[in-house]
């Protein structure tokens, strides 16, 4: 019952983060003009006809980025609850999250090398 | 990394681009961030400047210089009077020699000083921009002082200059100057130097010396890839023979010769010899007439010209055919920017949509003075 | 405020079903939220006007002093202005996605004020896991600025969010490896212990603490300035690049979302950094409670007016770097985070715990922070000095009155 009461001003917060623009967007459509074009609605390319498609396979790159963030940010995520009980775990839990932090290190110099931290 | 195939997108960079300087379109397929082709496509601002100067006078073709280079346009006029006064054997005053190299110099400062606040903005320091018009807005006073006009001057006239110098003038010019020289520095202080915009301009497009003479380049362009090249001493006109300035190059100070930082560094140098050249004719200005006598319809006689002159931008040169009639038969105009525009294509292989920005700006293009 | 509630009880019959003391809550957090509302829009509306001002000075020109006085009133005109502006969807666009983007960029932004610690009880809500939390739920931004790039149809929205999501993610990892040593120190991970752990004085704040919190200080800072799409991080909207970034499409009162969490969020940068380095809402309360004794309601005010003001002295900091630096190129940023950012933070951590070790074996250690404060104030003094130089070179007149 604490624990949901801790929580219930997030739930609210969010309740309210969404009616506020809900509300503001809302007012701003019936106040504001509504003009259609139809070469108002192509999408802004500098003011030509867009050529071929937007929605293609993207970049690799942007790709190989978020597959490094998931693996070192669910690290991270396990390193949270070590660092908040270090004191207590002892000399144990500074082996254990020694041996983790060295294969972690060592996945990053494997990315290094491996060239995916370039761009090119 | 090769290994991974994306599809290529095309992106059109222009004409309504923030960094395109004006209405300039590239077609770019990238891979993501990193651009595999880049097509120049020019032509947005095409006013047929080249044509309506077969239906004016010779005199009367003047204001139309002023928009083929906005942004130098005492630079433009400059070049077009050494034309028709070749062609026609006319004659200019000393006096008029000198207020012309003064009035030009001031507008080549002041078109560096957009480059260099325009290219710093293009890599997203904004406050250097202002403080470089501001200093900008000086010599538009000084400019409209001496002609009435800020930007488009029509102050240089075949055979002389429309007015001489205002009361007072040369003190405020030299007030300026004295301000100004050290206000270079403080642009150093301010941007050059920032780590930052090192990293992004050193090393980035490299345009060797043999690729700059190959491609055409010109003015200090050419001058940052190494090549000691100036119309101002190599093939002296006007006074220039008689004043005392060097040639700034390119030295590849924290990259290699011919980077965009060089390109960067080149033109702040000038905007140093600039200020040593209209000191300098500030001083030994002599007293005289500033028109020489023309009639008022000029008939230059008939046959054909090509005079090239150092612009803000490079060498300007006007190609004239006269018929010993009112007009002109034809003009043909090279800007230094639509050369600019040539290499695009073959030094943008595999850059990043970033560094196309940079190349863009440090190539200094007016978007007039490539379509004319 | 109990008036209000019987009212609220009376009229809606199915909440009397309810305890009363939860119902008494809920309708007090919902004023507190109101409140916090209240605040972050008057924060983010008068940064917007702050930060022109700032950046005419710097640019040695005025800025906007039009609208009310001192042009102080320019965020409300400009508010009212983007409500009358066409509410607009681009013909090929995701309608969904599109429309419901910065309903999520501002829903994340805004729920990390929860655990925003004002003052010494002046905290939404004061979950154990804090700035856990922070780092969870502020990810939610990264989904909505990549769905407005991808929804847009647009190949600039879609470079722009990409970018934004590749720079924000990143980030991400430097920043909650250069919490953990804070953690590690406080054994806590909830706002008010870390603020506990600290002191009022400078040299009893985690930045000073050892070197390994002094770098995570550094890292923190300019991490999450990536994270927030700041210069010279601000490659997302590099407008001389991608035109406007992921917000390309946008117009009306949705373009005023995404800026609205945008200056909301260089709040959140500042609090953040004060709560974790430097030292929160903690001030010489013993001081003046132990002189007058009577004044001991008054330490919360004078922790919250503390709190503010660091922050806000970071927020202009922040402004400060945004007017002064280019921008890094996309490739650039990438080497700073994942080349420096990332194995510097990953030594903090190891370097914290042995000094943690070692500290407890040798008290001595702990007169390290003295040296390290001396250290960070040379930091000040060393930019103080650059910009008297500056200016004793530039002999150009100087304005220094912000106001005309």
């Amino acid at each position: 019952m604490l624990a949901a009461s801790k929580y219930a001003p997030v739930v609210l917060l969010f309740v309210i983060a969404l009616a506020i623009p809900v509300l503001m967007i809302g007012i701003a459509t019936i106040v504001g003009p509504r003009r259609l074009g139809v070469k108002k609605k192509v999408p802004f390319e500098c003011g030509t006809e867009p050529i071929g498609d937007t929605r293609k396979r993207f970049s690799v790159r942007f790709f190989l980025v978020a597959l490094l963030f998931i693996v070192f940010d669910v690290e991270a995520v396990f390193i949270f609850p070590w660092a908040v009980l270090f004191r207590q775990l002892g000399l144990f839990g500074f082996i254990e999250m020694a041996v983790f932090l060295f294969i972690l290190i060592l996945g990053l110099v494997y990315v290094w090398k491996k060239g995916a931290l370039e761009w090119e | 990394m090769t290994e991974f195939i994306t599809e290529e997108m095309t992106l059109n960079m222009g004409p309504q681009h923030p960094s395109t300087h004006g209405v300039l379109r590239f077609q770019l397929t990238s891979d993501g961030e990193v651009i595999h082709s880049v097509k120049p496509d020019v032509g947005y601002l095409h006013r047929s400047i080249e044509k309506i100067a077969e239906k004016v006078t010779y005199h009367g073709f003047m204001p139309y210089t002023d928009r083929v280079d906005y942004v130098a346009a005492m630079n433009s006029n400059f070049a077009w009077a050494l034309t028709v006064e070749k062609l026609g054997g006319y004659q200019v005053p000393e006096r008029a020699e000198y207020l012309r190299v003064i009035a030009a110099e001031l507008n080549r400062i002041s078109s560096h000083l957009i480059m260099l606040g325009v290219m710093a903005m293009d890599i997203g320091a904004v406050t250097p921009f202002p403080y470089f018009l501001r200093e900008r807005e000086t010599i538009n006073d000084l400019l409209e002082e001496l002609c009435g006009a800020r930007l488009t001057y029509n102050y240089i006239r075949i055979g002389g200059v429309s007015s001489d110098l205002p009361d007072g003038f040369r003190d405020r010019a030299l007030r300026f100057l004295d301000h100004f020289e050290p206000i270079i520095d403080e642009f150093n202080r301010l941007i050059t130097y920032n780590e930052i915009f090192v990293n992004r301009l050193a090393n980035i497009v490299i345009i060797p010396r043999e690729q700059a003479i190959a491609w055409a380049l010109v003015g200090p362009n050419l001058r940052a890839s190494g090549v000691k090249w100036d119309l101002r001493k190599d093939e002296p006109y006007s006074i220039y023979p008689q004043v005392e300035f060097d040639i700034p190059v390119g030295k590849g100070e924290v990259g290699t010769v011919g980077d965009c930082f060089d390109r960067f560094i080149v033109r702040v140098d000038e905007m140093r010899e600039s200020s040593k050249i209209i000191r300098q004719c500030l001083d030994k200005m002599p007293e005289g007439e500033i028109q020489s006598k023309l009639p008022r319809q000029l008939k230059p006689p008939k046959g054909e010209v090509y005079v090239r002159s150092e612009s803000a931008r490079g060498e300007m040169g006007y190609y004239l055919v006269s018929n010993g009639g009112l007009n002109p038969e034809r003009v043909k105009i090279r800007t230094g920017s639509f050369s600019a525009m040539a290499i695009m294509e073959e030094v943008s292989k595999g850059i990043m949509i970033a560094d196309m920005v940079a190349l863009i700006s440090s190539l200094d293009v007016i978007a007039p003075e490539i379509d004319r | 405020m109990e008036r209000l509630a019987d009212y609220i009880v009376y009229n809606l019959p199915f909440l009397q079903q309810i305890p009363r003391v939860i119902v008494d809550l809920i309708i007090m957090l919902f004023f507190a939220t109101c409140m916090l509302l209240f605040w972050v829009a008057l924060f983010a509306g008068i940064t917007s006007w702050v930060e022109r001002r700032v950046a005419g000075r710097i640019q040695s020109r005025i800025g906007p002093n039009r609208v009310g006085p001192q042009g102080f009133l320019q965020w409300i005109a400009d508010g009212l202005k983007c409500f009358l502006k066409e509410d607009f969807v681009p013909a090929a666009a995701d309608k969904k996605l599109f429309l419901l983007a910065p309903y999520i960029v501002f829903a994340g932004m805004f729920a990390v004020f929860v655990v925003v610690p004002f003052g010494d009880g002046l905290i939404i809500s004061n979950l154990n896991i804090g700035i856990f939390y922070v780092l969870a739920i502020s990810s939610l931004v990264v989904v909505g600025i990549l769905m407005s790039g991808w929804s847009s149809n647009n190949k600039w929205s879609l470079l722009g969010g990409m970018r934004s999501a590749a720079q924000i993610v990143s980030y991400e990892i430097p920043v909650s490896l250069a919490i953990l040593p804070v953690i590690l120190l406080t054994g806590s991970l909830g706002m008010q212990d870390i603020i506990r752990a600290q002191g009022p004085y400078p040299w009893q704040w985690f930045a000073f603490h050892n070197p390994f919190t002094f770098i995570a200080f550094f890292i923190f800072f300019i991490g999450a300035l990536a994270e927030g799409n700041r210069t010279p991080f601000d490659i997302p909207e590099a407008e001389s690049e991608l035109v406007a970034g992921y917000n390309t499409e946008y117009s009306g009162m949705r373009f005023v979302f995404f800026f609205f969490a945008e200056w909301a969020n260089l709040y959140i940068i500042a609090a953040l950094t004060v709560t974790l380095f430097l030292g929160g809402w903690n001030t010489p309360a013993h001081l003046y409670t132990n002189l007058f004794g009577l004044l001991h309601r008054s330490v919360d005010v004078a922790g919250t007016f503390v709190f503010i003001l660091k922050s806000l002295f970071l927020v202009f900091v922040i402004i400060w770097i945004r007017w002064t630096l280019p921008r890094l190129r996309v490739d650039q940023m990438m080497d700073v985070c994942w080349k420096y950012f990332v194995p510097f933070s990953f030594a903090n951590i190891v370097g914290t715990i042995i000094w943690m070790v070692l500290a407890d074996a040798a008290p001595v250690l702990g007169y390290v922070r003295y040296i390290l404060f001396v250290v960070g104030l040379m930091v000040p003094l060393a930019i103080a000095m650059k910009i008297t130089r500056n200016f004793r070179l530039a002999k150009s007149e100087i304005h220094l009155n912000p106001f005309i």
